[in-house]
């Protein structure tokens, strides 16, 4: 049983209203910070702590924080990023439903670290029902005197405003989340500059994943010190994984950094093994952009060491034989799923989402999703793999935002991992329409590496 | 500061963009750029064909940047060295592009008003290859009317968005814009509204292909047919410096003066482009320089033909002998 720090009173009844939050020790971190702690002392303490971003790429948080430029007379803003829209992932809008004040809190810490005066949280058009929790809480937070003008008597003004996006996969990205915030159409800018220097309306600005600000919390009531403890190496602290496919217990689970994976798919506690009694046939480990990998490969290493729930063990063996941590949404799939059409269907998201501005990942996003539309159906050829990761290839890292990466990735490695599960479509093309491929090899144990003399 | 491109070196002044230091330079190093308009502000880095490698960031930081990276939006720092055409890795990245850019272009070169003069069809010559691997339809749009001089063919357009800057830094109301999203996304006016501006015209200069054409030019003539003359007017609106694209003794198109990189020197409004279509409006200042690599090039003669002989004994007897078998039958 790993230690609950977000997730700790999620199932105390009226844990969304401020009077029970409150009672249950919340906004502690906000009287700590604002009344014993300097700036930055504050931004020291989420160094210390090792905190890294939430939100996919897994940037040390701390590290972002000091690289915001702090030029006299010029606002400073933070940013909430809560344009949660990865195929798989569902845990920030788990944590905004149920404990927002969480994000709140959280928000008004990292502003007050920041000398942000206004922040806003930016939040999916989808999610309407979010962002009236939100706004009721920062009501309540605000009659209460967290936020707005003199906070606690420190002489601290804030203002917290959410901002509801237009349904975009891409206001994701952060500096298409900017410009969408600044009410332009939300294409990414070319970067240099970096928000850290020019940012919302030009001004220095931090884009944070919505877990990122609400670990700022317990950072601050514990210590950066303590809760480095918890995890593993490099990755410390604790993470809220969405568990999502054909696993019996679904849904947003938090655990410590460095859990084995086979403990997090299996045991009671979590995923509770694959439903149905099926085997696991593949896994999908951080967000429908991340790697896919065959349950072999995802329960050990390529080294044949157990694989861990962190940054680090994810990505062991690099593209290769790896897959990343990313935001967090685990998708499991059993025997009876065709690994064809699920690459179909997740470049079919991409080539939807492709904001169309850049042309490698405007034009191959959609060359991509009619090619797999074809093997899907039976009409593919066996040149189609090769036109496939060629295509990957062409778009990856030739685009201006991490797009065109995520749709190429899911390919690449799909063709890489599950080549004959492919080549099965194409050779047995009207059989491929009415049945799957099934488990095949893809759970066998790994072989051996040889040892060279 | 001094850049290294491909080998040659170069001093450029701080700021300077990678793609500019190379056309500092000239010749086979400057990248192609489809987007990228050094009049317009913040165009740029969205076709990515001018991606470049950087071996050595700069003489502080000699790290290689990771990604190949977009030379017209990347600043020059003191030392840097570039590849271009000396990279395998650009080369074959930007054969990528030139193929990504064309799965979806009709290629109705034969039909279409910019053949001759279109940077697209430059570019897949360079560098694409000669066959597609794409085996889908092509996205196509119905032709839209931007006011009465102006035809938008969205299926042609490669999104470049270089007149979506020119409605809105040089005209002064914003009515052009790009709707939807991905490969559907078109540009339009917005929501069909005509634009109504004395320099609505330049959008049509600045196309890097035929999806923005004059439509009192449209289907008249190929541009390898005319000849460019290079002439000005007295003109209250702008710089009134035009080339006239005549056709024997007819001015039947006026355009802004291109450079090498087919960006207009100065833009010219309306009136002129649209409404002085007589060679009485103008004054004459000669042709304009076109380079020989340019099909344009292909009809006129800078130099005086050599003239013909008509007393050639050889010839004379082949005529003789040739006359004398056609007649005797």
């Amino acid at each position: 049983m790993g230690r609950k720090l977000l997730l700790e009173h999620i199932n105390v009844p009226g844990i969304n209203t401020f009077d029970v939050y409150r009672s249950k020790g919340g906004y502690a971190s906000v009287e700590k910070a604002l009344k014993t702690m300097s700036p930055e002392e504050i931004v020291e303490e989420v160094k210390k702590s090792g905190l890294r971003g939430r939100g996919g790429a897994g940037f040390p948080t701390g590290m972002k924080w000091s690289f915001l430029a702090k030029p006299e007379g010029v606002e400073r803003y933070l940013v909430c990023n809560a344009d949660e829209s990865e195929p798989g992932t569902f845990k920030d809008r788990y944590l905004m439903t149920y404990i927002p004040h969480l994000l709140i809190e959280g928000m008004i810490v990292a502003s007050f670290a920041l000398g942000a005066k206004t922040s806003y949280i930016y939040v999916r058009g989808e999610m309407m029902p979010q962002i009236r929790i939100l706004e009721r809480a920062i009501a309540e937070a605000k009659a209460k005197g967290f936020l707005g003008k003199n906070i606690l008597g420190s002489g601290y003004d804030l203002e917290l405003y959410v901002q509801p996006g237009g349904g975009a996969y891409i206001c994701g990205e952060e500096t298409a989340l900017l410009e969408s915030l600044e009410g332009k159409r939300g294409n990414p800018r070319i970067k240099p500059p970096f928000p850290a220097i020019a940012g919302l309306y030009g001004c220095p600005t931090v884009v944070n994943n919505v877990e990122s600000i609400a670990a700022v919390v317990p950072i601050i009531n514990e210590g950066g010190e303590e809760y480095s403890k918890l995890g593993i190496g490099r990755s410390t602290g604790t993470k809220l994984i969405s568990a999502g496919g054909n696993v019996k217990k679904p849904g947003v689970y938090e655990i410590d950094l460095g859990l084995p994976v086979e403990e997090f798919l299996y045991s009671d506690e979590y995923c509770g093994g694959i439903a149905n009694g099926k085997r696991l046939k593949a896994v999908v480990a951080g967000g429908s952009s991340v790697p896919i990998l065959p349950a072999n490969l995802f329960l050990k290493t390529i080294n044949n060491e157990p694989r861990l729930m962190s940054y680090e063990s994810l990505s062991d063996g690099g593209f290769v034989s790896g897959t990343m941590m990313g935001s967090g949404g685990f998708i499991a799939y059993d025997e009876d799923q065709c690994i064809v059409r699920n690459t179909w269907n997740f470049t079919r998201f991409y080539h939807h989402e492709s904001c169309g501005q850049c042309s490698p990942c405007r034009e191959g996003t959609g060359w991509m999703e009619k090619v797999l539309h074809r093997l899907e159906h039976g009409h593919g050829r066996m040149s189609d793999m090769d036109l496939l990761v060629d295509v990957s290839k062409k778009i990856e890292g030739n685009t201006i935002c991490p797009l065109g990466d995520a749709a190429a990735w899911p390919v690449a490695s799909a063709i890489r991992h599950f080549r004959d599960e492919f080549e099965w479509h194409v050779t047995h093309g009207a059989e491929a329409v009415t049945r799957n491929f099934g488990l095949a090899h893809y759970a066998d144990p790994l072989p051996k590496p040889e040892v060279l003399a | 500061m001094k850049v290294t491109i491909d080998g040659i070196p170069v001093e450029v002044e701080p700021g300077t963009s990678i793609l500019n230091a190379a056309r500092q330079i000239g010749g086979d190093i400057v990248p192609p750029a489809m987007c990228y308009y050094s009049k317009l502000e913040g165009s740029g880095g969205k076709c990515r064909t001018c991606l470049v490698k950087v071996t050595k960031g700069s003489e502080k930081d000699p790290r290689p940047m990771p990604k190949l990276v977009a030379s017209c939006r990347t600043g020059v720092m003191d030392g840097m060295e570039v590849q271009n055409i000396t990279s395998p890795e650009v080369i074959e990245a930007r054969k990528g592009i030139v193929e990504m850019l064309l799965i979806n272009h009709p290629l109705d070169c034969p039909v279409c008003d910019q053949a001759g003069e279109c940077h697209l069809q430059d570019l897949g010559f360079e560098h694409g290859a000669a066959k597609t691997r794409y085996e889908f339809d092509r996205r196509t749009f119905e032709r839209i009317d931007i006011g009465d001089k102006i035809q938008l063919h969205m299926t042609r357009c490669i999104l470049c968005y270089r007149c979506v800057f020119t409605a809105d830094q040089i005209t002064n109301t914003r009515l052009h814009g790009i709707l939807n999203r991905g490969d559907h996304s078109e540009i339009s006016t917005y929501i069909s509204k005509a634009v109504d501006n004395d320099f609505s015209g330049n959008v049509i200069d600045v196309c890097p292909v035929g999806a923005l054409t004059d439509k009192t030019f449209r289907f008249k003539n190929r541009v390898w047919f005319t000849k460019p003359v290079q002439a000005h007017r007295d003109c209250d609106k702008c710089c009134g410096k035009t080339t006239l694209w005549y056709k024997g003794e007819d001015v039947i198109r006026v355009t802004g003066r291109k450079d090498v990189y087919g960006e207009v020197e100065e833009f010219i409004c309306n009136t002129c482009r649209f409404d002085k279509k007589k060679t009485a409006d103008w004054v004459i200042e000669g042709p304009s320089k076109v380079s020989h690599k340019s099909v344009i090039s292909s009809n006129h003669y800078e130099f005086t033909p050599l003239p013909v002989v008509k007393t050639n004994p050889v010839l004379l007897e082949a005529n003789k002998e040739q006359f004398e078998r056609d007649t005797r039958l």
